[in-house]
């Protein structure tokens, strides 16, 4: 420990982010990707259920798909649902998550225990197991029936890893200093304890949005999702699968989209990571 | 082990030693110099003191005789000449030979430096068996010789232990001793003893000299603490801002230090005979690439004058073999190593007690840390709770700030009994009695800003808010000697003396009557201690703050406290006044501590 | 300065461990292990149940519309599931069933549970343990590599492939296989294993390669990636500074000082790993129609065969949970600092 080590001057975790290429350029093709999602089913040449010629042909950029719909418009079309029960549903998670992390590591003894104890139960089902198990017994999943499953499947993961963190934060002498001056449990939390851990979050949080898309498309490739008649990137695949041969775009076309969109998350998320260890 | 086979002269010209040259090491990738111009000599069976506070270069000094320099730097100019062979030129497969053959390194850290998962017997005859020197009988013998000639025990089951499984002292002998094995005829030792206890700190020194001694071997002894570099080396070279400030022989350098930092650097330290009001050094040690043209120290130093930023004094010669980079070396007058010195506290003085410990037992868990411990503190006083690691010090602070509550027994202040924790006290004692911890590098959070920390216990204690907590943020910063530019910076942009001060400014905030203060200097360098403690005697004398200071540093108490209280194994060994405890101690332990503690002067 | 140096060391002596008081030490710990892993069993089939018994409505969600019309197979049904009894009841009889080894009906086809499971469970070890095999000389040497030319070009290059890969759903990535290998570009592979129902999936080893591939293109990246990170670590360690200073080989630094000390968190990783293969072969064997525990599971949430999905979901949190019970057995073993203090 140098008593000369202070930088002349540090910018915020953000500030810093932005002149990392990794971050930048997962960034960059994240919102790209959004932006698509949001923006293409204005200009999409067809509706989102409208035929547009025979089945599996050539017709438009990515050719028809099994009911002659083009893809192309589906394509454009699917995106906004994956997302936003993907956003949605890592939001759910990481709430959970981050409350039962931070809470069981400034509790310790007993009840960090017993909430790990439960945590591990949940963490011995993987992410995707956890969703059918609940779906057996329901006929037709609601969309937030998804969010809330995928959420749930987060959270012990992320419960995890918050604790992690934070359990290198409540012993830090400032939050004994904290509870010395008798400052309140909520707000030792909430002052000294999170904004310690905003880099490591944000890491994680993008991390979780990449798995959050592979399980909502996974879920609609195993033919789960909460619309059948919708155009849903995970739906896509699963329907026109058996035409692969004759017309792999219908399967391509989404399946690109996904690989994009992960990598770019992960790659944001690994940005992040990697800032959150370098600095302080 | 036998007799150095070697005749050794004890002349000025190297017949065996080592020669540094014009060294210089800079930042890989922009031209900025870590160190430069580095001239040393090692004499064979010397050992030379290399003396630096943090920032100084020191360590990659000392590296830099392997040809070693961590990532980031590297060697770019300069000669390490070994009898005639420049080290720094020498092939890549010839510089691994000579590593550990010819010249050894003993780190900083060894708990760290041995292999965790690599059995000690293992580790110690790994480089014979590389090099196939000797027999496995030979080899296993020679580590045997090497344990028991630092005093380790040397059967089988040791031999078998892993690094974690040996004490703190032990690991440092075990280091010592692999170093020592190859048998080689230079030593780096960089700081090996830091984080040790004075008893074993004084056995790893006394075993290293001896060894030097005796196997003809010249060290570089590499180290933050003069005083210890008082005891062991020959001669001492002071190194500030990657250049060195001052060379000559121990006693002259101690009897006549020459350089305005050297002299600076002696001013801050306390002396186990003496009370002394300490003094620190204003401003921060400057960074590569932010140091001041011409005199490194020109900043800092009382004494400068504008020909000092001309350019970079050379070193004069003050006496033979004494020299000092300082351009006035001639002008500055003499120098008193008693300068400084005050009266020790008065034993007699009359006491009015305001926190009182009795039959203090404190727990961990089932374990029971601290036996029966009573002791009480008066007003505007100092009391010094003084012991080794181990000895229940902190824990007993902890106890008494109410961060620990596993404990029976009775806190009182002010005569009323006090909860064990402080979430079960009333604010107002709460806000009384503050707590600093040890390491300023822990205790801010990094988030917020020094007025945010500062202002937190006002607005909690409800003793002011708005803009007149914003001013008396202010007061409490120039009263700490930070400047009110600092106000809004965030605690992540200090230095730990920096941060040490705003630790104290959020006690002050408070308006306490008590301050408890767990080893608040020693995770700093020794001009910011001088500083710091200056800083605590002022407030005690003005505020009537009483103190309770946690301590393993009895020279320190000697300056500080007026009352002392020796534990050892979490019991009360001896307490009393500091004069009568450090001038006539009654007990063996006591005594031993003090003759162990490294003394300057 | 004189014969300190033989004085004891005041500092308490650490207690060597010993082999007597070591062995009952042993067992004690692993009974405790072993315990929790029960106890966390246990808790999962609290969770399995209560999912797939007590949520939604399994019969009506088997007879969709016909659940008003078709009161006989209704009530049929409902007595297989013993919907009128309490759902503790329902509970302990089922739990009874899975500790005798009953595991029940299957209501798709009234077939014993164990005698479907039986065969998959086989076909996907062998699947999962083929592609361990694969990915864990792969990511080792890949990490090792890497490790090489630390933060240089070739470094960079294939940590930012690794990164990527890494992010990309497992179907994703098996579906982007297929289109290459065994559609238009190159028509090298099957793209879905063929059974009949009495072969076994190896009786035709090319529709093995590109299940197998997908998942070991899934799971590399990050072993690789998390052994490359440790071994970065343990380089800049001070043992290794010291193994340098003291003029020891590279490559012997590499191996005994390294290796040694990265081993535990790559055993780590690999547990984690195969324990996540248990999940991901559900997406790999659907979209290989490999006949496995995972596409079973896939057919029988379809069915909404709650039999066969408690079963199945027990197998594979069972999987879960004794692998990473081994690894951490393993990891302590290796590690002499944890193994030292249990049995002292
Ligand atoms: S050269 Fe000048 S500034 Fe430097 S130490 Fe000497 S007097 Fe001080």
């Amino acid at each position: 420990m140098s008593t000369t080590a202070s930088l002349p001057s540090t910018p915020s975790f953000l500030g810093r982010a932005m002149k990392q290429k990794r971050f930048v350029f997962g960034f960059t093709v994240t919102l790209l990707v959004i932006a698509f999602a949001v923006l293409a089913p204005l200009v999409a040449p067809y509706g989102e259920e409208e035929t547009a010629g025979p089945p599996y042909s050539k017709g438009g950029l990515f050719g028809t798909d099994y009911l002659g719909q083009d893809v192309l418009s589906r394509l454009m079309h699917g995106g906004q649902g994956v997302l936003l029960i993907s956003v949605l549903a890592t939001l759910l998670g990481m709430v959970l998550g981050i409350l039962i992390g931070v809470v069981a590591a400034y509790a310790g003894g007993w009840w960090d225990e017993v909430l790990m104890r439960l945590n591990d139960v949940l963490l011995a089902f993987p992410q995707i197991l956890l969703a059918l198990v609940v779906l057996t017994a329901l006929q037709n999943p609601a969309a937030w029936v998804i969010i809330v499953l995928v959420g749930v499947s987060h959270a012990p993961r992320v419960a995890r890893v918050s604790r992690g963190v934070a359990l290198g934060i409540v012993s830090r002498d400032f939050v004994v200093a904290a509870e010395a001056l008798g400052e309140k449990r909520s707000r030792v939390i909430v002052a000294e304890v999170l904004p310690n851990m905003i880099g490591p979050l944000l890491a994680e949080a993008g991390l979780r949005l990449t798995y959050s898309i592979g399980v909502v498309a996974a879920l609609g490739f195993l033919g789960f999702a909460a619309d059948p008649g919708a155009a849903n990137w995970g739906q896509m695949m699963n329907e026109n699968r058996l035409g692969l041969q004759t017309q792999p775009w219908a399967v391509l076309a989404p399946v690109l989209m996904i690989a994009i969109f992960t990598i770019a998350t992960n790659l944001m998320a690994d940005g992040l990571a990697q800032l959150s260890q370098r600095g302080d | 082990m036998t007799a150095p086979t070697r005749d050794v002269p004890q002349t000025t010209t190297p017949a065996g030693g080592l020669v540094v040259e014009d060294l210089g090491v800079t930042l890989t990738g922009r031209p900025v110099d870590v160190v430069d111009d580095i001239d040393l000599v090692l004499r064979p069976g010397e050992v030379v003191g290399l003396v630096g506070e943090s920032g100084s270069g020191k360590t990659t000094v000392g590296t830099s005789l392997l040809a070693y320099s961590r990532a980031g730097a590297l060697i770019s100019s300069g000669k390490v000449l070994l009898e005639g062979r420049d080290v720094l030129q020498l092939p890549w497969k010839e510089v691994r030979q000579l590593r550990g053959e010819e010249i050894a390194y003993v780190p900083q850290d060894p708990a760290s430096a041995l292999n965790p998962s690599i059995r000690i017997g293992k580790q110690l005859v790994e480089l014979h068996q590389l090099r196939g020197v000797g027999t496995a009988e030979s080899r296993l013998q020679a580590a045997r010789d090497g344990l028991a000639e630092v005093g380790l025990p040397n059967d089988d089951e040791f031999l078998r232990r892993y690094a974690h499984q040996l004490s703190g002292g032990q690991v440092q002998r075990v280091a010592l001793a692999m170093a020592f094995l190859p048998k080689p005829k230079v030593l780096v030792l960089d700081e090996p003893t830091t984080g040790l206890d004075v008893t074993t700190q004084k056995m790893v020194l006394d075993t290293m000299a001896q060894l030097c001694r005796s196997h003809g071997v010249c060290a570089l002894y590499v180290t933050h603490d003069l005083a210890v570099v008082a005891n062991i080396a020959d001669r001492v070279a002071v190194m500030y801002a990657g250049q060195i400030a001052e060379l000559g022989p121990k006693d002259a350098v101690f009897a006549n230090p020459s350089h305005p930092y050297t002299r600076a650097l002696l001013d801050s330290i306390p002396h186990l005979s003496q009370a002394r009001a300490l003094k620190g050094i204003p401003g921060r040690t400057p960074a590569p690439g932010a140091r001041p043209d011409g005199c490194r120290f020109s900043d800092r130093c009382t004494y400068v004058v504008d020909a000092c930023k001309q350019q970079v004094p050379p070193l004069i010669s003050v006496a033979p073999d004494h020299e000092a980079r300082c351009i006035r070396v001639g002008e500055i007058g003499m120098w008193d190593i008693n300068r400084g010195t005050v009266p020790d506290a008065d034993p007699n003085r009359k006491r009015d007690v305001i926190l009182s410990v009795e039959g203090l037992n404190v727990f961990y868990g089932r374990k029971q840390i601290v036996h029966d411990v009573t002791f009480d503190l008066a007003k505007g006083e100092v009391v010094a709770l003084v012991g080794e690691s181990g000895s229940g010090k902190t824990t007993i602070s902890r106890s008494v700030g109410g961060l620990h509550k596993e404990w029976t027994g009775a806190v009182r202040f002010e005569g009323r009994e006090l909860a064990r924790s402080a979430r079960s006290r009333s604010a107002e004692d709460r806000r009384r009695i503050q707590y600093i911890f040890q390491n300023p590098y822990l205790s801010l959070n990094p988030r917020l800003t020094i007025e945010q920390i500062i202002r937190r216990p006002m607005e909690l204690f409800g003793i002011a808010k708005g803009k007149q907590a914003t001013d008396r943020v202010l007061q409490l910063m120039e009263q700490v000697a930070l400047g009110s530019g600092m106000l809004h910076y965030q605690a992540s942009r200090l230095s730990g003396g920096e941060r040490q001060r705003v630790a104290i400014a959020r006690a002050l905030a408070a308006e306490p009557d008590v301050m408890v203060c767990d080893e608040i200097t020693s995770a700093l360098d020794v001009s910011v201690q001088g500083s710091i403690v200056a800083l605590l005697e002022g407030l005690r004398k003005e505020r009537g703050i009483s103190m309770l200071f946690v301590t393993h540093n009895l020279a320190l108490v000697r300056s500080i406290s007026a009352r002392v209280e020796i534990l050892q194994a979490g019991r009360v060994v001896e307490a009393g006044s500091v004069v009568t405890v450090m001038d006539t101690p009654r007990e063996e332990y006591t005594r031993k501590l003090l003759s162990d503690s490294p003394r300057v002067g | 300065m004189t014969q300190v140096a033989t004085l004891p060391d005041p500092l308490a002596e650490v207690a060597p461990p010993r082999g007597r008081s070591g062995g009952a030490a042993w067992a004690a710990w692993l009974a405790r292990r072993l315990g929790l892993a029960v106890l966390t069993l246990w808790l999962v089939s609290v969770l399995v149940f209560l999912a797939t018994a007590a949520l939604g409505d399994p019969v009506r969600a088997i007879l969709g519309r016909d659940y008003d019309t078709n009161v006989g197979r209704r009530e049929q049904l409902e007595a297989q599931l013993g919907v009128g009894d309490s759902i503790v009841t329902r509970y302990v009889d089922w739990l009874g069933g899975l500790v005798t080894g009953d595991f029940g009906t299957s209501l798709a086809n009234q077939q014993p549970v164990w005698q479907q499971v039986s065969d998959t469970v086989v076909n996907t070890l062998v699947l999962v343990l083929l592609a361990a095999a694969v990915m864990i000389p792969l990511a080792f040497g890949i990490a090792m590599i890497s490790a090489h030319f630390r933060r240089r070009r070739p470094d960079t290059v294939i940590q930012t492939i690794l990164l990527a890969l890494a992010g990309v759903p497992e179907f994703v990535t098996g579906i982007l296989l297929v289109a290459l290998f065994s559609t238009s570009v190159f028509n090298i592979f099957p793209a879905v294993t063929i059974a009949s129902p009495t072969a076994r999936p190896w009786d035709t080893p090319e529709g093995m390669v590109l299940p197998v591939a997908t998942l070991v293109v899934a799971v590399t990246p990050y072993v690789s990636r998390i052994v490359r990170a440790t071994l970065l670590e343990v380089l800049d360690s001070d043992y290794v500074e010291l193994a340098r200073l003291k003029g020891i080989p590279e490559p012997v630094v590499m191996r005994k000082h390294a290796l040694l000390n990265a081993i535990v968190p790559g055993i780590q990783v690999i547990a984690l790993q195969l324990a996540w293969l248990a999940g991901g072969v559900v997406l790999v064997e659907t979209l290989f129609s490999y006949p496995g525990v995972g596409r079973q599971l896939v057919d029988s949430v379809r069915n909404h065969d709650v039999p066969m999905v408690q079963a199945l979901s027990m197998i594979i949190a069972g999987v879960y949970i004794v692998v990473n019970l081994v690894a951490d057995v393993l990891s302590i073993l290796l590690t002499p600092r944890a193994r030292t203090a249990i049995s002292s």
